[in-house]
């Protein structure tokens, strides 16, 4: 119901679009009247250029964010508990962090060059940090008592890891995933659009340079779409694995 | 300095040596000498601020002394050891929730590295030991304090220890669960010749449970004195706290912790 109530002004929306440009007689090379945006989505939808091009912006944003989150979760349970090494690589981790992933592709263009690669190392790089951050704050927030525990039953360094901190930060770690995950394609299609000439983000651009604007729009409301399930998808994942977690702020 | 423990012949199993212990500037133990013998109970009383709980930590190797020794078996102790057992008060906080009652139990066995297969047997007979027998699948957060804190002592027992340390382990709880839980720690130290330590601040406890106690005074924390319990052993909640010496005991603990209460 809530649903529904929701889609209301989306949809009046779109409806006073198609008739404004129906009003108009829309003629332009950067809008489309819904009808067409509609009609060329579906034709995309039915070829397999769309569906190529979606594939190689998962492919590569999900292997940067496979690289990014795997780095980052073992930095930051590492950091969680050697504080000394956490402080001793603060101002590194501090200098890095702010600077903008995107800022990166010039120089990543000219190590990796265009392609998969390229994609792949700004998308670890961009999640890299968000999830080391978060997973160092997970460990860091772990009950000291269980640290005493862990000594008084004189537990291996390797066994500490494995029995106490990753079961106690794996439903942090998952919501860090879950954020990794959005970075991850806005990311992704960040760097398609400014240099890399595949997957959704080209396409973008393709369509907006060759001024097909119900195509550059098709595109638009299926990227809006991937996102919103690719959310959807790990909110749903993550009440199933950790219930505990259910109605936590998302 | 009180020097007020037995013989220092090397008979004792834990000891501790005039030792000090600082935090910064604040002086929380001062020259504390302790013995604890092999099968005796110990218990501790004081006001708060007379370093109950560092002695105990000081004891568990989970501190080291600033100045003096600890040693254990007639060696240094300076870290924590399977060999002695700790019951914290915070019995939430101590166990693993994500694991069952069983996998908790489990853990001091894993640690141990006592084999897989072993593992299911000294499981079960260690929680219906501590009353747990219908509970070895429920989560710390499915019981009530009094079986959390059955399930830590579980664990604890699970190392084989030679010293079981508790720190006030059944101060949050309510009367009835914590007069039920002291037989059964009778009962548990009587049949394992564990030798025990245990921090309170229930006078009527310490008296009800111990061989000696050993009484602390406040800044900074040293012995001040060392009361024998002549009480007859199986005790009895009624009948031992009815009798005299009991009541003599209450009546010397509670005029000593008096005179700190201003």
């Amino acid at each position: 119901m809530s649903l529904l109530r929701g889609l209301a002004i989306p949809a009046a929306l779109i409806l006073l679009w198609q008739g404004l440009a129906m009003w108009h007689d829309l003629q332009s090379d950067t809008l489309a009247a819904p009808r067409e945006i509609i009609l060329a989505l579906g034709a995309a939808l039915t070829g397999s250029t769309i569906w190529k091009d979606t594939a190689d912006t998962f492919a590569a944003g999900g292997l940067g964010l496979a690289l990014g989150f795997g780095l980052g979760a073992a930095t930051g349970v590492l950091f969680g508990i050697l504080p000394p090494l956490s402080r001793l690589m603060r101002v590194t981790v501090e200098l890095l962090r702010p600077l903008p992933s995107i800022s990166i592709v010039p120089i990543a263009l000219l190590i990796f060059g265009f392609g998969y690669s390229l994609e792949i190392a700004i998308v670890a790089f961009a999640t890299y940090f968000p999830v080391l951050v978060l997973t160092e704050n997970a460990v860091r927030q772990i009950e000291p008592r269980l640290w005493e525990v862990a000594r008084a039953l004189d537990l291996s360094f390797a066994a500490r890891v494995i029995k106490i901190v990753v079961p106690a930060v794996v439903p942090r770690l998952f919501v860090a995933l879950r954020l990794a995950a959005g970075i991850a394609l806005i990311v992704a299609i960040t760097v398609e659009i400014a240099a890399n000439p595949m997957g959704l983000g080209a396409r973008l651009m393709q369509a907006s340079a060759s001024l097909r604007p119900a195509d550059m729009f098709a595109t638009l409301f299926w990227v809006a779409y991937l996102g919103w399930l690719l959310n959807w998808v790990m909110l749903r994942l993550q009440g199933l694995l950790f219930p505990a977690t259910r109605g936590a702020p998302r | 300095m009180t020097k007020v423990m037995g013989p220092a012949d090397g008979s004792g199993l834990l000891q501790i040596q005039s030792a000090c212990v600082s935090f910064g500037a604040v002086e929380v133990l001062a020259g504390v000498d302790l013995e604890l013998r092999k099968g005796e109970f110990v218990c501790v009383i004081g006001p708060s601020g007379s370093g109950k709980t560092t002695l105990l930590r000081l004891l568990a190797g989970l501190l080291p002394p600033t100045s003096g020794s600890v040693t254990f078996r007639g060696k240094a102790h300076t870290k924590p050891s399977r060999d002695v057992a700790i019951v914290f008060q915070d019995y939430a906080n101590a166990l693993l929730p994500w694991r069952t009652a069983e996998a908790n139990v489990s853990l001091a066995l894993e640690a141990a590295g006592v084999p897989r297969a072993q593992r299911p047997a000294r499981i079960r007979e260690l929680l219906n030991k501590v009353g747990l027998g219908n509970s070895t699948q429920k989560y710390p957060t499915e019981m009530s304090g009094g079986m959390q804190q059955r399930l830590q002592i579980a664990r604890c027992l699970a190392q084989e220890p030679d010293v079981l340390l508790m720190d006030e382990p059944f101060g949050a709880l309510d009367a009835m669960t914590r007069q039920k839980l002291q037989d059964e720690v009778l009962a548990i130290v009587a049949e394992s010749s564990v030798t025990a330590f245990f921090v309170t601040h229930d006078l009527e406890e310490a008296i009800y449970l111990g061989d000696r106690i050993i009484a602390l005074e406040p800044n900074p924390g040293r012995v001040c004195r060392v009361f024998d319990v002549n009480l007859p052993r199986p005790r009895n909640q009624l009948s031992t706290r009815e009798m005299p010496e009991f009541l003599r005991l209450r009546r010397e603990l509670f005029d000593f912790i008096q005179q700190f209460e201003q």
